[in-house]
């Protein structure tokens, strides 16, 4: 079975709490509120003003730059203020809050559950209904789907990689997607394929999930899918990087950055972004909802729900029995690469595919000691960096030492402050050098420009 | 015997022939360095800090002997005194400048702005920046990992561990913005150092609306606007919710400072001003403030 070639660690995947619990839709929210930002690049502009009535569905914030998304009304109601709210940092951004009154749909939309197969739009078509719809990758990276999708001239892509691997821990609202939607997921891959002009589709799932897997090969045989594989791998974390995905389906290897999936002739693509984009352009739905799994060891009941995005964190607690006794960690995302909730009033917004709740012991670190150089972290680094060196420079702030050591290169996975037996913040220090590296390579190329 | 003698003759022609050809390579790559860089680098205080914003001192002493202006070169270790000194021994005007001093722009202790989380992760402001916005409530108030202190290499800056925050030391402070640029909240600000160490200044850097900084914190400026009122000199703007006192103008007259309703304005080394009879009905409760 195949597997990326380097790296690598292998987490307790703890799927059991969430994975056997299906997709449920849940009431409504009296209120929600819309961050403008729930993607890479720049924050989309407000359309709306208070006292707007809106309608599910309704574009109220209109993408900005090339790396942005559109937003759309989540409910139907009144705009009660565009204002700077806390998001799950505690930092304050420019969100909508909506009051809902009803559940009306814009017209066009396609609410019926009958599934729609013929597509025979050009590729240019595909990529503008997914711009209008909004659609980000719902991996977590919140890229633009629109971009990946757009090929620019002169490049060309052979192979589509849909990511099905999970291998975060906790998490399984991919999962129950594959189960559970599999035929709207197969039916966006044929038209991601065909918005690409790529004659192959390469669905990656770890062997974790093996009722998955075998779910989308009935699905594929029996409704005659072609071009479509599905490919079990090898448990092992981080599998959902887009280039530990791509070495471990195709054996590529992707240059370092700027160079992007596409040099090497792949793009990839979550499979639940798959589904959003099959009800974007057969149904032209917007990116409104997704499925987002609430687990952990403590928590009173764990669920996969189908949330409107801007759903305040708090009415899905309180739908999940509440928080546990005592500290808890609350988490945007799996134990791995999720990012603590400080404010449980924020909103869920399109990159959220869980809420991991860890009790105060288990989310202890232990305590820090000297590097021993024991090199675990050297062969756990799945970019095949140093990350004990980069941590260090970044401590000393040697930022042009960073920079040659690639410290950009870094995925930020974690498996380095996972695997370090000393328990070292390595990845928290390598963060700060990546960005200050950044800022550095960005200035110097405006310096050059002018 | 004749070995040594023989040692002893060959290592000395040797050598001395050694030294006639170093002697001409010498001569032929002489550098032509003038020899008032080194006496400026031993006038400036060698703490090699960047303060001036050259790599070190010698670099500085190197500008300052080849520039023919030396108005926007100042030293602000050294202070103005310093500088005169170089200024007349190059034989060129010098750069004048107000002494000033760091200003820990925070003052949200922990009694005032209290922690609504736990952090675990590096200890290490700018570590906390990139993950949210701290321990308390407030998105811009002092993290208190100390990246300033660690950053000043003149000791004047030392974390409070009963109030949480950092605290400036004056007498040793020299100006040389460091801890401006280590801090990832931009709380440290270059003020005027008066006589005494006096300073009145806002000790709060928060834009978020009144209700919301009343929330997070105490000690926070809401915006109210009653010390731009009050203020005489036209020292006080509010921006965003902020006052900001601009200490070009402030003639540290104190009236703002009784004024505020938080206590946000910071009074040190001097006397507030007695109050006013009408303010006398609220007296207790600017106590319980104290407290």
């Amino acid at each position: 079975m195949k597997t990326f070639p380097i790296g690598g660690i292998h987490p307790s995947d703890n799927k059991e709490w969430s994975k056997d619990k299906a997709i449920e839709v849940i009431d409504l929210p009296n209120e929600v509120i819309v961050p403008m930002i729930q993607h890479i690049g720049a924050p989309s502009t407000p359309l709306v003003q208070k006292g707007d009535k809106v309608l599910t569905g309704q574009l109220i914030g209109q993408a900005t730059g090339f790396v942005s998304a559109n937003i759309h009304s989540p409910i139907s109601g009144t705009v009660t203020a565009v204002d700077a709210f806390p998001n799950g940092q505690g930092q304050r951004r420019i969100m909508i809050a909506i009051k809902r009154e009803g559940d009306e749909w814009m017209e066009g939309i396609d609410r019926s559950t009958e599934h729609k197969r013929e597509c025979t739009l050009s590729a240019q078509e595909i990529v503008a209904k997914v711009k209008d719809a909004g659609i980000v990758g719902l991996g977590g990276a919140q890229f633009p789907t629109h971009v990946k999708l757009a090929i620019p001239d002169g490049q060309k892509a052979d192979t589509l990689i849909v990511n099905g691997v999970e291998c975060e821990p906790y998490l399984t609202s991919d999962y129950r997607n594959m189960l559970e939607r599999a035929e709207m997921m197969l039916t966006g891959i044929e038209i991601t394929m065909r918005a690409l002009g790529v004659e192959r589709a390469i669905i990656g799932v770890e062997n974790n999930k093996p009722d998955a897997i075998a779910h989308l090969n009935e699905v594929i045989a029996r409704d005659s899918y072609r071009g479509i594989e599905v490919m079990p791998l090898k448990m092992r974390y981080p599998q959902g990087g887009e280039k530990q995905l791509i070495a471990a389906v195709t054996g590529r290897q992707v240059p370092p950055p700027p160079a992007l999936p596409l040099s090497v002739g792949v793009v990839v693509c979550n499979v639940s972004s798959a589904i959003a984009i099959y009800e974007a352009v057969q149904k032209n739905k917007p990116l409104i909802e997704r499925v987002v799994t609430i687990t952990g060891k403590e928590i009173g009941q764990t669920h996969n729900f189908m949330v409107r995005f801007g759903t305040s964190l708090d009415y899905l607690l309180s739908l999940s029995g509440g928080l546990p006794e005592g500290d808890v960690k609350v988490l945007n995302g799996g134990p791995m690469m999720g990012r603590a909730i400080v404010d449980t009033t924020a909103p869920i917004i399109k990159g959220c595919s869980g809420i991991t709740i860890l009790s105060g012991k288990e989310a202890a670190r232990g305590k820090e000691s000297a590097c021993i150089k024991c090199a675990k972290c050297v062969s756990v680094c799945p970019m095949g960096l140093e990350p004990y060196l980069l941590s260090r420079l970044a401590r000393l702030q040697k930022w042009d030492m960073a920079e040659e050591h690639n410290t950009i290169d870094c995925i930020e996975c974690g498996c380095c402050s996972y695997t370090c037996p000393s328990n070292l913040p390595l990845l928290d220090y390598i963060r700060i050098g990546k960005q200050t590296v950044m800022t550095n390579i960005r200035a110097r190329a405006i310096a050059n420009k002018k | 015997m004749n070995t040594l003698v023989l040692t002893v003759l060959t290592l000395s022609v040797l050598g001395i022939l050694l030294a006639i050809i170093l002697y001409f390579v010498a001569q032929k790559f002489k550098v032509e360095e003038d020899p008032r860089i080194d006496e400026v680098e031993k006038m400036l205080p060698g703490a090699n800090c960047g303060g001036c914003g050259f790599a070190g001192c010698r670099a500085m002493a190197d500008a300052l002997v080849t520039r023919e202006n030396i108005a926007s070169l100042f030293c602000p270790v050294a202070g103005d005194g310093v500088m005169k000194d170089i200024a007349g021994f190059l034989g060129k005007v010098a750069p004048e400048k107000e002494p000033m001093v760091a200003t820990m722009r925070c003052g949200g202790t922990c009694q005032k702005r209290p922690k609504v989380n736990h952090y675990d992760g590096a200890l290490n402001c700018a570590v906390v920046n990139t993950f949210y916005v701290g321990e308390s409530a407030c998105a811009f108030g002092c993290i208190g990992y100390g990246d300033c202190v660690d950053a000043c290499k003149f000791d004047a800056l030392h974390l409070n561990t009963e109030t949480g925050l950092v605290e400036v030391n004056p007498d040793k402070c020299t100006a040389c913005g460091a801890c401006v640029k280590a801090c990832p909240k931009g709380l440290i600000e270059l003020r005027k150092k008066w006589p005494k160490n006096r300073a009145v200044y806002v000790a709060c850097r928060s834009k978020n609306r009144g209700a919301v900084v009343m929330k997070a914190c105490k000690a926070g400026c809401i915006g109210c606007g009653k010390c731009e009122k009050v203020c005489a000199f036209g020292a006080i703007t509010i921006e965003n919710n902020l006052a900001y006192i601009d200490f070009e103008k402030c003639k540290l007259c104190r009236k703002c400072v009784n004024e505020c309703p938080t206590g946000a304005i910071h009074l040190e080394n001097m006397e507030p001003l007695p109050k006013e009879p009408k303010v006398v009905k609220s007296a207790p409760k600017s106590e319980e403030v104290a407290k």
